[in-house]
């Protein structure tokens, strides 16, 4: 592995070296390491490219890091990656995409993520991605993430675009069962000429069950992003989204919710707010001494921590 | 002798209020030069403007500012911030995601270590370990906030400490300590404390105070001067009388 590679699976999976536990690294459309554990086994898909996780029902405290880097200009892919996790697990799953396009062509990743989380486990998926090279090839990436969340089940999930994506469709969608919750915190930034898209469903069929999706942004320069979220509650349960945006300079940010309530228990809220940064604050800290320009970065910083 | 901190000059500030100018500031002079100032006056007198107009916040539509001597009219809020000004709001400003200890950081001017930002919460009556990671946002109670904006401008260090009423929402923490605050940052600063205040325990430790009635300054003197007629004993100002 190069070093531009490195670098990149340093910014997707803060990764230094070969990480503990199980791994299945990607480089360049072809796999650049493997490792499974006695709990976790990782086989590559027969019919397309993609593999699947599968990990042992009680499975704790272990990890699974699954990067992909792509550094050679014009690599077009689609990759299929299923989880199956066991009943009872307590597990950490890395994933993340860097792309390095130095070159003219557009490269592009399009990652297809299915969860199939059984009773009572619990799962922390963190998913970062990451653009960098000067060239004026265009840096891609459409996630799609399913995810199944069986009875008392759990997921977390962290995903992260904060830099050098020029384009990019994120597209989850959840099924939530009884007593289950489901927990995602995004944090994007765009800027230049940048367009980020956020469509989430959730669905909630059992008795007892959660969502709680926040997702904060900046929007910088001449990007635009479109945040999309659709709650629908079946039976009674919660469901919370909040969209909380900054737009700076000629940006544009859009955000469209539905909520759905087929249930008399279904307790529903969506949260949007977008505006400039409050005169307020940048008052604030410019009497503490720092420029305009510096209190901005402090404020864009912070909110997206 | 002391060299004036602070002078006004001339300063007036009017504002576009539905559709017709109103006068908020009519021809302030004042020359502030003392350890502790304490400006007082009803609601709506003009003290947070006259402040905000000090920190470079407002623009007066008239008049001269002179800090230590030098002309900062035309300078921004950061120049003036940089050539020693502090202000503490009266309504501290809430941010999401930004923490205690990067807004402690930021004030001091390097990245506070958490002994350093302990010595500074402490000052204000709060105990580090809980606070240096909460985000100065909505979840902060009025009080914990104030007292935080005020471990900001002590971080400073500023020549010329501005307080819009740094007792309000504060407990029974007290005067005590808050006076205390002022002592021990007047003695690292030897600077000037300027302190807007209606409370009578504040005013009684001015050397001098500055009475703001209707945008104009009505009275200023030493607290022996002005203190019988503030509380009531001598001639009260016309203002006040007219509430009487
Ligand atoms: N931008 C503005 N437009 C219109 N009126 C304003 C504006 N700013 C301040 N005022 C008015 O100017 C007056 C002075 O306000 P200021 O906030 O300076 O009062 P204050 O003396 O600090 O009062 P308090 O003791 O309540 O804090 C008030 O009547 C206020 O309503
Ligand atoms: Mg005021």
């Amino acid at each position: 592995m190069d070093a531009i590679q490195q670098n990149l699976l340093e910014q997707v999976a803060g990764l230094h070296e070969i990480p503990a536990g199980a791994y299945n690294i990607r480089a360049n459309g072809q796999m650049a390491g493997r490792n499974t554990t006695a709990n976790i086994d990782i086989v590559s898909k027969e019919d397309k490219s993609g593999i699947d996780i599968r990990i042992k029902p009680g499975t704790r405290s272990e990890s699974v890091h699954i990067p992909v880097v792509l550094s050679e200009s014009g690599l077009k892919e689609s990759v299929y990656n299923d989880f199956f996790v066991g009943e009872d697990c307590d597990v950490t799953i890395i994933a993340g995409c860097g792309i390095h396009n130095g070159g003219s062509a557009a490269s592009e990743h399009s990652g297809i993520h299915r969860f199939f989380v059984e009773q009572n486990a619990k799962v922390r998926y963190v998913e970062k991605h990451y653009g960098s090279g000067d060239g004026n090839g265009e840096r891609i990436m459409n996630p799609t993430t399913e995810i199944h969340l069986a009875k008392g089940a759990s997921l977390e999930m962290e995903t992260v675009q904060i830099k050098g994506i020029d384009s990019t469709k994120r597209v989850t969608a959840a099924t939530v069962e009884e007593g289950a919750s489901l927990v995602i915190h995004e944090k994007i930034m765009t800027h230049g000429k940048q367009y980020a898209q956020t469509d989430f469903t959730v669905n909630m069929t059992g008795p007892g069950s959660s969502v709680n999706l926040v997702s904060r942004s900046v929007a910088k320069e001449h990007s635009r992003q479109l945040f999309k979220s659709r709650i629908i509650g079946d039976s009674s349960c919660q469901g919370h989204s909040e969209c909380d945006a900054i737009i700076m300079d000629e940006a544009s940010v859009s955000a469209i919710p539905e909520l759905t309530a087929n249930h008399i228990d279904a307790n529903l809220i969506h949260e949007a707010a977008i505006g400039k940064i409050a005169g307020e604050q940048l008052i604030k800290l410019m009497t503490l001494g720092l420029t305009e320009k510096e209190a901005e970065e402090q404020i864009v910083n912070g909110f997206l921590k | 002798m002391r060299g004036n901190m602070l002078e006004l000059k001339h300063i007036s500030f009017q504002a576009e209020d539905t559709g017709k100018e109103i006068e908020i500031l009519r021809d302030i002079n004042l020359v502030i030069k003392d350890r502790f100032v304490a400006v007082t006056g009803p609601n709506g007198s003009g003290k947070s403007t006259l402040a905000k107009i000090v920190a470079g916040i407002l623009t007066p539509t008239e008049g001269q500012i002179l800090l230590d001597g030098v002309d900062i009219t035309d300078k921004s809020i950061t120049e003036r911030a940089n050539l020693g000004v502090g202000f503490a709001f009266q309504q501290p400003v809430r941010f999401k995601g930004i923490t205690v200890k990067d807004m402690l950081s930021i004030a001091a001017g390097k990245d506070a270590d958490m002994a350093e930002i302990c010595s500074m919460l402490s000052e204000v009556g709060l105990c580090a370990r809980d606070y240096v990671n909460r985000e100065i946002n909505a979840s902060l109670s009025g009080g914990e906030l104030k007292r935080i904006e005020i471990a900001m401008i002590m971080a400073r260090k500023t020549k010329l400490s501005i307080f819009d009423e740094p007792e309000a929402g504060i407990d029974l923490w007290s005067f005590q300590n808050l006076i205390r605050v002022f002592e021990k940052m007047y003695e690292e600063t030897k600077g000037t404390i300027l302190i807007i205040s209606h409370q009578e325990r504040i005013l009684n430790i001015a050397d001098q105070i500055v009475l703001l009635a209707d945008g104009c300054v009505k009275k200023v003197g030493t607290r022996e001067e002005l203190m019988p007629e503030l509380l009531g004993v001598g001639q009260p100002c016309r203002t006040l009388a007219d509430k009487l």
